[in-house]
This record gives C-alpha cells, structure tokens and sequence, in this order.
C-alpha cells in the first residue's frame, strides 16, 4: 500500500469515526440527563407530597380558664392540674363558638375539630403559669389533622359526602371560622421537636432524630479508632503472607454483605448472648459500627497507601523507628482521607433501616430518648413506619420526613466532598 | 553463595587488564572480580568487606571492598543501573526496608558491625545519616524538619537546647540567613536547592558521623547545585561523605577519592585526579572516555 493510498483510506473512514464519537456523545448525554431527569422527578415529588407538612393549621379560640372546672378547691399544684378536666374548657370554647350547635352527636362531630393535644397545651399552659386561672385568653390551638387536611385544601370538596373523610357540616363550620379570620396554618415546629404519635396532627421526628443522632454517636466512636487503627496495622505492620491475604479478602467481601445480615447478627449476638435493651441506638450503633468498619479499613488503608514513600524513607533516614514513621508523618498525612472515609460510612449509616428493624428500633415510641441506652427509633424507621399508617396527615409527614433526611445525607456528603478537595495536596 | 570472609585486592603494578581477559572476569560466581586500586585506607569510618547484595535471585551487588576514611569525599560513580545506589543504601541499612532484598558481607562503623542482630538500627541511622535524591523535607514547618531527628533520639533536654540544635544545623548548611524569619512556614515551600539544604540540615542535626548523598542535585538546577557543592566541601571537616553521583564532572569536582561501579562490580578505586586522569582498568577508561554509558 503506497502512502498515498494510505492516506486515501484514511481519509475515507474519518467520517464514520467521527460519526461514531458524535452518537457516542449524545448517547453519553442522553444517559445523565435521563439520570438527572429521575432525581429532578424524585426531589420534585417528595418536595410537593411534602412541602405542606411544614404548616399547621391552628384555630384561635376563647378559652375561659374556669377555675370551677380546673381547680375546684383552689389546689394548683402540678400533679392536681394534671388531674384536672381540661378538655371541658376546649368544649365549652367550641360551645361558644357555635352556640347553634345542639344534640349529642353534632356536639361530638363539632368537639372533634380540635386535636387532642390543645388539651395538653392548656394543661402546661396553666401549669406553667396557675396565674391565668380565671382569665379568658384568645389562644391558637391545634385543629385535629382532618381539618387541617381540609385547610390545606387535600381533600376534595366535590366529591360526594360519603367518599369523603369530612362532611359538609363540619366543612360549613371550617369556613365560617376562615371567614372570622380565625383559622390560620402556622409554622409546624412540633413536627421537628415531638416524638411519634397516633394523631398526624401531634407526630414528629423529635425521636426518632434523638434515636439517629445517639446511634450515629455511638458509630462513629466505635468504628473510626477500630477502623483506623486496624488499617495502620493491616497496612504498615502486619507481615505479607497467607493470612493477612485471607483477611484482606474477608474485609472486602464484609463490605458488600447486605446489611439485614448484620442486623441478625446483632439480635443474636447483641441482645441474645448480651442482653442489651431492645431498641436501644446502643444497640443499633453497634451494628452499624459492624457495617461501617469494612468501609472505614478500606478507605483507610488507601488513604495510607497514597502517602509518597520519600517521606517514609526521609523519617526512617533520620532515624525514626517504623512506629514513628507512622505515628508521627505517614497517618496525620493520611487523615484526611480517612476522614472522608469515615463521613461517608457514617452517611450510609444514617440511611439504613434494614438492620434496624432486627434489633427492634421499630417500635411505636413515644418518648424523645434521654440516652443511648432508652428505646428509641431512627429517621429511616420512622419513616417506614409512617409509611404504613392510613391517616391522609401522615402521607405528607412521611415525605417531609424524607426531605429532613435527605438534607442530612446531602449535608454529609458535601461535607466529605469539600474536605477532600481541601486537602487533596499537601506534599 | 559466597562467604563474607574478605579477601583484599592487591594493587601491585600498573598493569592495565585489557579486554580479553574481562569476560572471564566478570561471570560465573565464584570467581572473584579483583578491584583494581586502593579499597583501604588507614584509620577508616566505615569499612566493607566482601558485601553481597541479592534482590531476590538477582545478584546486585558482586563482592565489594570500600573503605571510607576520616574526613573525605568518595565520589561512587557508574552507569545507570550499576549498583551504586544500592551498596550507598547498604551503608545505613535502608535496604532492609526492600521487601527480598538481602545484604551479605561485613560492613563495619567504627569497627562495630552494624548487620549485628543485636544492633538497634535507628541509633545507626542518627549515625549515618542520608540525603535523598529528590528533596523530601517534612510537610512541617522549618523549624519541625531540623528538630524532629533530635527530639526523637532524645538529644534535647529543654526548648533552647533545641533552637540550638536547629539553629546550628542551618548555619551549618547555609541556610539559616536564608530563613531565620520563616522558622514557622512549611518546608515545602522552599525552592528545590533549598530544601535540598534543608535536607541537608536535617542530616546534620542529629550529629552523625557519616553523611550519605544519593544524586543530591540530579534534581537542582546548575546554581543550586554550586552551592550544594559548596556546602558539601565545608561539611569534610565535620563528615564523612559518600557521594553517588551520575556527573563525571561533579565527582571530579567535589571528591577525593572516586569508585567505578560496573554491573554490580567495584572495578576501580583510587585518587579522583588519578582516576581521571589516567585510569588503570579498560573499563573504567572507557566510562570516563564516554565510550559508554
């Protein structure tokens, strides 16, 4: 072949090649933005399912602090307040309100547009303060989740009555008090600060946020000595022979076990052999750790393989011993990859419900756990869990649920992103 | 394999050993390679006998004698890939950080043995110390580079002692006016020549007796490298040096007496004006003609 031909060939197949590398192209964009188009649709629909949850609806009331219902014989001590009939004075405000209102049943449908816990409001609000006994006080209470559903327009007007959760009666009385001004969607901090609750209206992440972060405390003070500590050794110490390669493999195969797996484990290890509390985050971070080491020894060990060797030789020429080669130049060099290593276990950790569910931190808990030794439930549990519940108010609770965990997870592994870029060279 | 009894090659006569007979002279083991020249001297910092360098089944290193003496400069030069580097790295030991790299022979500091089994090697690295090819100071500060070596051997009691130590060692390497007012910036941002210097420094603090350099300026430009030269004639007071270098030039400019290493054999030692200017065995002619290289 004369060059002149070979250059004729050549020319001739530049079209297709370069046809080849443009479809290859726009294959490759097609694929991320279809990619994109997905999580823009996932973000998008948890963001409009759950946006409302953010707000409450709250009904301003008079509430008259009767001290003949609530403190008959002058007694207003805590633990006689507690004993006291609060919800009468909800009613008799209701009463009030719509004195038009008569017969037991309509009386019962119109009690039922307040939720339970203005009830307990009033309780601490006078417990706090036995001075407004005998006053009347305009207060914004909480409205039980179908009104609140109404306000905030989830359930359809038009369809017929028996389709609906709420009939027109008390839709009638609803729109009466938005007309008065007196129905208004406050800012929902109790979904951030209470525990799980069987009203939508009370429930909140407080606890099983408490359970996340007490579990996640226990994770990280567990798996990152253990972690880094077992890297410098496999990686700096230990001898090179059959069994270290045995070690290395079973690591590596540990960090794709699927997690349920750890959560038998856990019950049959932790609980059984040990008897630690059900539910307790101890015993949650102890999985957890469990999940988390492999991940931490593997991000570990490359963090420590990436330290240049003239540094090792430059401490070793002056003498240092291998233990201060590593201690002193070789693991603060690679601690910042061990750190990131260590952020994006933790994010997993954050994330996994399957162990979880094991050990039994899926139980209904009320109460914000005080330590890591109470029972408690996690973020992802919590959602699980609310997942399953009918009432419409926990539909949108679920997914602002989501959304709180998903701007942890995102926070974190920003995090990790921005410190590895900042340390990336420091030799 | 070979013994690690020595056997000192006689430096009789001029007689130059011409081509033919080189062959039979560098092959099959059990033949030794006599070296032509003058391996001892008296009174000697470190003395090697028979040493024997295997890295796994290659044969490195084949029988060699070196002396180094008091206070000189001994010049190891040689083709890429002649071994030089490794028997340098022999002196202190470091090959023992050479996963299937084996070290046999006698080699002496003071006439102690420093392949001893009950000899600490970290004090024989305070006492042989070594500057690398490729600058390395410590991502420290200046001040931590110099003060890490003493700190860890113990040779400070209190904190002046040690600016007295990191002080000293930078006069010493003639970096001190150069960056007494930056003690605290990282070592790494210096320029090469000084960070070499810095190096340098770092040897010298710890008070050794022999300073080993593994192509200390292959990597600095001709300016940096003036100075390092410089510095390395002021340190033969104190020192005593060994040199691997690639540059003909720089080993006649710097030593005073030069070895010719070839595959693993030490064929030539002597006077450096002497081994430049009229070597004794072909081969060593030949490298220092450009024959090869």
């Amino acid at each position: 072949m004369t060059p002149l031909n070979a250059m004729e060939r050549v020319n001739a197949s530049l079209k297709r090649r370069y046809a080849a590398e443009r479809r290859f192209r726009l294959l490759g964009a097609a694929a991320v933005s279809a990619g994109l188009l997905f999580v823009a649709l996932l973000f998008i629909s948890i963001f409009l399912n759950g946006y409302t949850a953010f707000g409450q609806t709250h009904i301003a009331l008079d509430v008259h602090f009767d001290p003949a219902i609530i403190a008959p014989s002058g007694d207003v001590a805590p633990e006689a307040l507690a004993r006291a009939d609060f919800a009468a004075l909800v009613k008799a405000a209701l009463r009030e309100e719509f004195p038009e209102v008569s017969g037991r049943r309509d009386k019962r449908a119109l009690y039922g547009m307040m939720s339970t816990g203005a009830t307990f409001d009033l309780l601490h609000m006078v417990q706090d303060d036995p001075s407004l006994i005998g006053t009347t006080q305009r207060l914004w209470l909480v409205a039980d989740d179908d009104v609140d559903m109404l306000v905030k327009g989830h359930i359809n007007r038009d369809a017929p009555q028996e389709d609906r959760r709420v009939n027109d009666q008390m839709i009638a009385w609803v729109d009466k008090l938005e007309a008065e001004g007196k129905v208004e969607r406050k800012f929902n901090t109790a979904f951030f600060t209470n525990g799980d609750s069987r009203e939508p209206e009370l429930a909140g992440i407080g606890g099983a946020a408490a359970g996340s972060f007490y579990m996640l405390l226990v994770t990280l003070a567990l798996s990152f000595p253990i972690g880094v500590a077992a890297a410098v050794y496999l990686e700096e110490f230990a001898p090179t022979n059959k069994w270290t390669d045995l070690i290395e493999v079973n690591i590596n195969n540990l960090a794709a076990v699927p997690s349920i797996v750890f959560g038998l484990l856990g019950l049959a290890v932790f609980i059984n052999f040990f008897e630690l509390p059900r539910s307790a985050p101890l015993v949650g971070g102890l999985v957890l750790t469990l999940m988390t080491l492999p991940t931490i020894i593997i991000a570990g060990r490359a963090a420590l393989k990436s330290v240049p060797p003239s540094i090792r030789e430059a401490a070793l020429g002056v003498g240092a011993s291998k233990t201060q080669v590593v201690f002193h130049h070789v693991l603060p060099l690679a601690m910042p990859g061990m750190l990131t290593g260590a952020i994006i276990g933790m994010a997993q950790a954050l994330g996994e419900s399957a162990p979880l569910l094991m050990i039994g931190m899926v139980a209904f808990i009320v109460d914000i756990p005080g330590g890591p030794m109470d029972p408690a439930t996690a973020l992802p549990v919590q959602i699980f869990l609310w997942a399953d519940s009918p009432e419409r108010g926990f539909v949108e609770r679920t997914s602002a649920a989501i959304m709180v965990l998903l701007a942890f997870l995102i926070t974190m592994n920003a995090l990790a992103v921005f410190l590895r870029k900042k340390f990336e060279r420091r030799w | 394999m070979t013994n690690s009894v020595g056997n000192v090659a006689e430096m009789s006569d001029e007689v130059k050993v011409n081509q033919a007979d080189e062959a039979s002279h560098t092959k099959a083991l059990g033949d030794r390679f006599k070296t032509v020249g003058q391996v001892r001297v008296s009174e000697p910092r470190m003395r090697c006998t028979g040493v024997n360098v295997f890295y796994g089944n290659s044969h490195a290193i084949k029988d060699v004698d070196l002396d180094i003496g008091a206070n000189e400069v001994v010049a190891m030069i040689g083709p890429s890939g002649c071994g030089k580097s490794t028997f340098l790295r022999c002196l202190n030991r470091m090959n023992d950080t050479i996963d299937g790299c084996r070290v046999t022979g006698d080699i002496r500091l003071d006439d102690q043995d420093i392949y001893d089994k009950k000899l600490d090697v970290v004090p024989l690295r305070a006492r042989v110390g070594m500057v690398f090819q490729k600058p390395n100071p410590f991502p420290k500060s200046i001040y931590e580079n110099i003060a890490y070596g003493p700190r860890i051997h113990g040779m400070a009691a209190t904190r002046t002692e040690l600016d007295e130590y990191v002080e000293t060692s930078l006069r010493k390497a003639g970096l001190w006016d150069e960056v007494k007012d930056r003690l605290d910036k990282p070592g790494t941002g210096l320029s090469g020549g000084q960070q070499q210097r810095l190096c340098i420094a770092r040897a010298i603090a710890v008070s050794p007796e022999v300073i080993l350099m593994d192509e200390p300026c292959s990597a600095l430009d001709p300016i940096a490298t003036a100075r390092v030269e410089e510095l390395i004639d002021e340190l033969r007071a104190n020192y005593s040096i060994g040199i691997v270098t690639h540059s003909m030039q720089q080993a006649a400019r710097v030593s005073q007496r030069t070895a010719y290493f070839h595959l693993g054999n030490l064929v030539e030692v002597g006077e450096t004006t002497q081994i430049f200017t009229n070597p004794r065995h072909k081969l060593t002619e030949d490298y220092i003609t450009g024959r090869f290289g």
